[in-house]
């Protein structure tokens, strides 16, 4: 370490450093830490008795395949969404760009409630719905809705700066070759987009699996039904059952590492020079 | 096509965006301005709004000192294991906030690893400010030092060196050269610091304890009145919330003008 400090004259390593990690093993790995040794006490066999209950398993799936559901259906609406935002000029675009960050910025416990009053069966959309014979609010529809507004921005704020690197010669070059709209997005257009296109998915998907204050008021939180995993755990939590609570944790934890190496590699990979 | 897409773009917003933000105003204005502004008078809101205002100040300047140092630390040096501190710092991001809630409950709790330690001292972290604070500062750990480091990084540590060799102090170079530099940036990630630290809800409703007047958050106000059918009111409070998402977002917007200016600057200078 010594021989690589030597490269530069700035001052603060060891005292910048000495913070960051202490402040990060004080506040982020200690309790981590001590919420994986919480569930390492019950052991293996415990740890999969608890993870394999049906209330567990069906509270699991809902988050995961929500998640899905969600990321996928915001990255159909996120590449048309970052699209229009870069490549067009129109009145008001600058106003719609400022509001894609509004599900980052509105706490999730006001978005909870907002969607709710909306899909509920009295509410603006929803009287609409009902008419259609679809129950919005408290199902699992009204649970891939939520995440579908919290994830937008994460879609579109990745896949924007692709967009706008995306050089405007290669697919005038493939129209004037003789291909029609549908092939130069297909053929030429979304290739260049995947790396952003599959980070921005896998940033909304990452959120949306542990996601709470946004799902548990229009989710109804029905045990079986539209029981997401965080209430599944508040739920362990209020019942002073730390065991269950921290094993349902540390397993939504494991799985949240693996999509966080997953984005990395992802992030490393689209990086590389092609 | 171009019609089509801009079209498309809009309803999908609007409906998608706008409509949720329209429904907490009317609903919130539903019995009329008196019940509006009566929500605010509530002795719970006050200290709701108290303790949120409290929580910020603790979080956000030590996420931002924080940030400072681990983007210099990160950019300006070479160290083995650069790479997973790097990762580490991104790792509250993938955390469920209920889960990393559960996560401090664990360890200053009752039945906790710290806990008999904390009890046989007086200290009370879980179900009071202390432990809000904490959960706070968890999900709001990375916003700073993610605007930072691929700003400075892409600075470069040049006219940091230069100042060095010319004789400026740690001090000197910090206040009068990166300080400047990346104001923008390290503003950016304090309101979005701000931001999360005042909605933050899963995490804060798990270490809580929900004690109305002590130790309720503003959204965790919102989520009791909810509960309790006092939906206008509920709607009320949320409302001011959705205000300080709105100014959040304008101020995003104006950072971004500013910015984009010196760019333009730089490529008609080359």
């Amino acid at each position: 370490m010594a021989l690589t400090r030597r490269r530069t004259v700035l001052p603060g390593f060891g005292l910048t450093l000495g913070i960051t990690v202490s402040y990060l093993s004080l506040l982020v790995l200690l309790p981590l830490g001590a919420l994986v040794l919480e569930a390492s006490e019950i052991g293996w066999a415990g740890l999969w008795n608890i993870a394999t209950q049906p209330r567990v398993v069906a509270a699991l799936e809902l988050s995961f395949v929500s998640a899905l559901a969600a990321a996928a259906l915001d990255l159909l609406f996120g590449l048309v969404v970052a699209w229009t935002l870069v490549r067009y000029r129109f009145p008001g675009r600058r106003l719609l760009d400022a509001l894609i960050d509004l599900p980052f910025a509105l706490p999730t416990a006001v978005t909870g409630i907002a969607l709710t009053a909306l899909l509920a069966p009295t509410g603006w959309i929803g009287q609409v719905l009902e008419g259609a014979g679809i129950a919005a609010a408290f199902s699992r529809t009204g649970v891939v809705l939520a995440l579908m507004f919290i994830g937008l921005p994460f879609v579109v704020r990745t896949i924007q700066p692709a967009v706008e690197d995306l050089d405007r010669e290669v697919e005038e070059a493939a129209r004037c070759l003789g291909a029609s709209p549908w092939q130069t997005f297909r053929r030429v257009l979304f290739p260049a987009l995947i790396p952003a296109s599959v980070t921005g998915f896998a940033l909304a998907f990452a959120r949306g699996v542990g996601e709470y204050g946004s799902v548990v008021f229009i989710s109804g939180n029905m045990p079986m039904r539209t029981e997401i995993a965080p209430v599944l755990i508040v739920g362990k939590l209020e019942q002073y059952d730390y065991a269950g609570a921290a094993a349902i944790a540390t397993v939504m934890l494991a799985l949240s590492l693996a999509m966080l190496l997953t984005i990395h590699f992802l992030q490393r990979w689209s990086a590389r020079p092609v | 096509m171009k019609r089509a897409l801009i079209a498309a773009t809009a309803l999908l917003l609007g409906l998608f965006l706008v409509l949720p933000l329209a429904a907490i105003f009317a609903e919130a204005l539903r019995k009329g301005l008196g019940a509006y502004l009566a929500s605010f008078s509530d002795p719970a809101a006050r200290a709701a709004f108290r303790l949120t205002i409290t929580v910020v100040l603790i979080a956000v300047p030590l996420n931002a000192a924080f940030g400072l140092c681990a983007s210099w630390c990160i950019t300006r040096f070479h160290f083995p294991g650069k790479a997973l501190l790097t990762a580490l710092i991104d790792l509250p991001l993938a955390v469920s906030p209920v889960v990393s809630g559960l996560a401090y409950v664990l360890l200053f709790g009752l039945h906790g690893w710290l806990g008999p330690w904390l009890m046989e001292r007086d200290l009370q972290i879980i179900f009071a400010v202390p432990g809000i604070a904490l959960a706070t500062v968890f999900v709001t750990f990375p916003y700073v030092a993610r605007e930072l480091i691929p700003i400075m990084e892409e600075q470069g540590r040049e006219q940091e060196e230069a100042a060095r060799l010319l004789g400026a102090g740690g001090w000197q170079i910090l206040w009068r050269i990166t300080l400047p530099r990346v104001k923008w940036a390290l503003l950016n990630g304090v309101v979005l610091c701000t931001a999360r630290a005042m909605g933050e809800f899963g995490a804060v409703s798990v270490v809580s304890g929900h004690i109305r007047g002590k130790t309720n958050t503003v959204p965790l106000h919102v989520e009791i009145l909810y509960n309790e059918y006092n939906s206008a009111a509920a709607f009320a409070v949320a409302s001011s919330l959705a205000l300080i998402a709105l100014v959040t977002l304008a101020v995003k917007t104006w950072i971004e003008r500013k910015t984009e200016v010196p760019d333009a600057d730089r490529a008609g200078a080359h």
